[in-house]
C-alpha cells in the first residue's frame, strides 16, 4: 500500500483568510466569534457565529466566475489555491489524469437557495437567474476545483453533516493508498451562515446565544462558522521524489455508523472509529499525543467523546491532550474537520497544541486535558482528528509527524 | 382558560407520545411517556405554535430553564405563565 502525505493546506475561516493567520490565531487562542451581520438578523434568536468578515469575492474572481460561485464555492476556491500554491503542483500535464477532488459539505450552495426562495416567496418573483441550479448544487465547489486545476481523476462531493470533510479526507486517503490516484485535493467547506441557516438550527435547541465553551460545565450549545479548509494529499514517493516538502503524513483512517439515532450521539460508535483508526493506521493508542476533538460544546457531544476517549485509551487517556478549535471558529459544518486539521498539523509540525478556550468550569463527565483558554508546547508524533455526524456517521482521521 | 391551556398542551404531549390524552396524568413525566429529546423539542415547537407564544429553552441546559418540564403538570404550569406574561 502507498504511503499518504499532505504537501499543501489552506483555508479561509472566521479567523483568518489563510493558514499563518489561522495557526496565529490558534496559538493566541483569539476568538473569531461575534455577532452575526447577515439580512433579517433580527428575527434571529441566535445571532452569533463564526463568520468571515471582510471578504471581497471581487478581489479573487471576475464577474463571470461570480455569477457562478455561491459563498461556499468561494471559500473553496480561495483555500485551494492556498493548498495547491503550497504544494507546487502542476496538473497541467500527466498528473491532472492521475488527480482529483473530493470534497465535504452539508448544506452546499445554501446562501443561494436562500436568496432565490426569498425572491420568489417573499418577494413574489416569478423569474431566478438561470444559473441557480449549478450554482447551489453540492458538488459545485468540487467541480469548480477540478476546472480551475485540471484535476481530471475521481472527483465528487460527500455529505454527512458534520463529518463530511473528514469523511471526504479519508475517501482522498484511501485512493492515493491503494493506488487509484497519485494525488487528491480534499477537505470541505461550508456557509450556512444565512437567515434560512441559522433559523433551521434554531429550531433544535442547542445552540448557545453567548459562547462555544467546549468541556465546560457551564457550555451550552453550538455556535455556527463558515469556511473552507483544503489540503493536497500526495503519494509519499512522489512527493520525495520532487523534493516537496511534507507537512505531515496521513496514516489511518476509519468510519462507523452509530445505527441508533439521528441526532443523539452514540459512545459505542464513536469508539469504535477512533480505535478503527488507530488498528488502520498500526498505531498503538499511546502513540497518540493529541486529539482533535469534535467538541461541539453541547451538552450531549462533549460527554459522550471525553466516555468514548477515556474508553480507547484507558489510562493513556488522562496524559493524552483533547482539544476542541470550534471554540476559536464555530463548528463549519460539513468543513469543520478539514480547518480543524490545521490544528493537527500544527501539533506534528511546530509542536503547539490549539487551546479549547472559553473554558470556564470543570466538568467531571469531560474530565481529561482539554487545554484550556491557552496553547501548549508539546512535542507529539501521532494526533486524531474526530467527526462525530448527525445521523450517526462517524469519522476520525490518524496523522503522524514526518 | 386555565383548563383550556391545560387540555391543549395535554393534548400535544399526548400526541407525540402516541397516546390517549386519558392516559397522559398530571405526574406523568417525559420520561415515563416514552418522550425522548427530539419529541421534547417538537412538543414546545408544537406548544409555540398553538398558543402563539415563545419558549424559552435549551436542550444543553434543561435545568437552567424557567420553562421547568419535569412533570406534565409543571409544564402546563410553565406554559399558562408564559401565556400570561406573553399574551396577557
Amino acid at each position: 500500500m502507498a504511503r499518504v502525505v499532505i504537501t499543501g493546506a489552506g483555508t479561509i475561516n472566521a479567523l483568518a483568510h489563510d493558514v499563518p493567520g489561522t495557526l496565529a490565531a490558534f496559538r493566541s487562542g483569539r476568538c473569531g466569534i461575534g455577532a452575526l451581520e447577515l439580512r433579517d438578523v433580527e428575527r434571529l434568536s441566535i445571532r452569533i457565529g463564526g463568520q468571515v468578515h471582510d471578504w471581497d469575492p471581487e478581489a479573487h474572481f471576475n464577474r463571470q466566475q461570480i455569477v457562478l460561485y455561491d459563498r461556499f464555492t468561494q471559500f473553496t476556491l480561495l483555500a485551494a489555491r492556498e493548498a495547491i500554491a503550497q504544494s507546487g503542483l502542476d496538473f497541467d500535464g500527466r498528473l491532472g489524469y492521475e488527480a482529483g477532488v473530493v470534497l465535504g459539505t452539508a448544506g452546499g450552495g445554501l446562501t443561494t437557495s436562500d436568496e432565490n426562495y426569498r425572491a420568489v416567496y417573499e418577494e413574489g418573483k416569478n423569474r431566478v437567474h438561470p444559473l441557480v441550479v449549478p450554482k447551489l448544487m453540492n458538488n459545485a465547489a468540487a467541480s469548480h476545483v477540478s476546472m480551475a486545476f485540471n484535476l481530471k481523476g475521481p472527483s465528487f462531493t460527500v455529505a454527512t453533516a458534520c463529518a463530511s470533510s473528514n469523511h471526504a479526507m479519508g475517501q482522498a486517503f484511501m485512493m492515493i493508498r491503494s493506488g487509484l490516484t497519485k494525488v487528491m485535493v480534499t477537505g470541505g467547506s461550508e456557509s450556512m451562515l444565512c437567515f434560512g441557516g441559522i433559523k433551521a438550527w434554531e429550531g433544535l435547541r442547542v445552540m448557545s446565544r453567548d459562547a462555544c465553551r467546549p468541556f465546560s460545565a457551564n457550555r451550552n450549545g453550538m455556535v455556527q462558522g463558515e469556511g473552507a479548509g483544503i489540503f493536497v494529499f500526495e503519494e509519499y514517493e512522489h512527493a520525495r521524489a520532487r523534493g516537496a516538502e511534507i507537512l505531515a503524513e496521513v496514516v489511518g483512517f476509519a468510519m462507523t455508523s452509530d445505527a441508533g439515532d439521528i441526532v443523539m450521539p452514540s459512545m459505542q460508535g464513536a469508539a469504535r472509529a477512533i480505535s478503527g483508526a488507530l488498528r488502520d493506521g498500526r498505531l498503538n493508542g499511546e502513540e497518540v499525543g493529541y486529539i482533535n476533538a469534535h467538541g461541539t460544546g453541547t451538552a450531549a457531544n462533549d460527554k459522550t467523546e471525553c466516555a468514548a476517549v477515556a474508553d480507547v485509551f484507558g489510562h493513556h487517556a488522562d496524559k493524552l491532550m483533547i482539544s476542541s478549535t470550534k471554540s476559536m471558529h464555530g463548528h463549519l459544518i460539513g468543513g469543520t474537520g478539514a480547518v480543524e486539521l490545521l490544528a493537527c498539523i500544527m501539533a506534528l509540525r511546530e509542536g503547539v497544541i490549539a487551546p479549547t478556550i472559553g473554558y470556564e468550569e470543570f466538568d467531571p463527565e469531560c474530565a481529561l486535558d482539554v487545554v484550556p483558554n491557552e496553547a501548549r508546547e508539546a512535542k507529539v508524533e501521532v494526533v486524531l482528528s474526530n467527526a462525530f455526524a448527525f445521523g450517526g456517521m462517524n469519522a476520525v482521521l490518524a496523522l503522524r509527524r514526518v | 382558560m386555565a383548563e383550556s391551556v391545560r387540555d391543549r398542551v395535554i393534548a400535544i404531549i399526548a400526541e407525540q407520545a402516541v397516546l390517549e390524552p386519558g392516559d397522559v396524568k398530571m405526574e406523568s413525566t417525559l420520561e415515563t411517556l416514552g418522550i425522548d429529546s427530539l419529541g421534547l423539542v417538537e412538543s414546545i415547537f408544537a406548544i409555540e405554535e398553538s398558543f402563539d407564544i415563545t419558549v424559552p429553552f435549551n436542550a444543553n441546559e434543561p435545568d437552567k430553564s424557567a420553562f421547568d418540564i419535569s412533570s406534565v403538570a409543571s409544564i402546563i404550569a410553565a406554559v399558562e405563565g408564559l401565556v400570561q406574561a406573553q399574551k396577557g
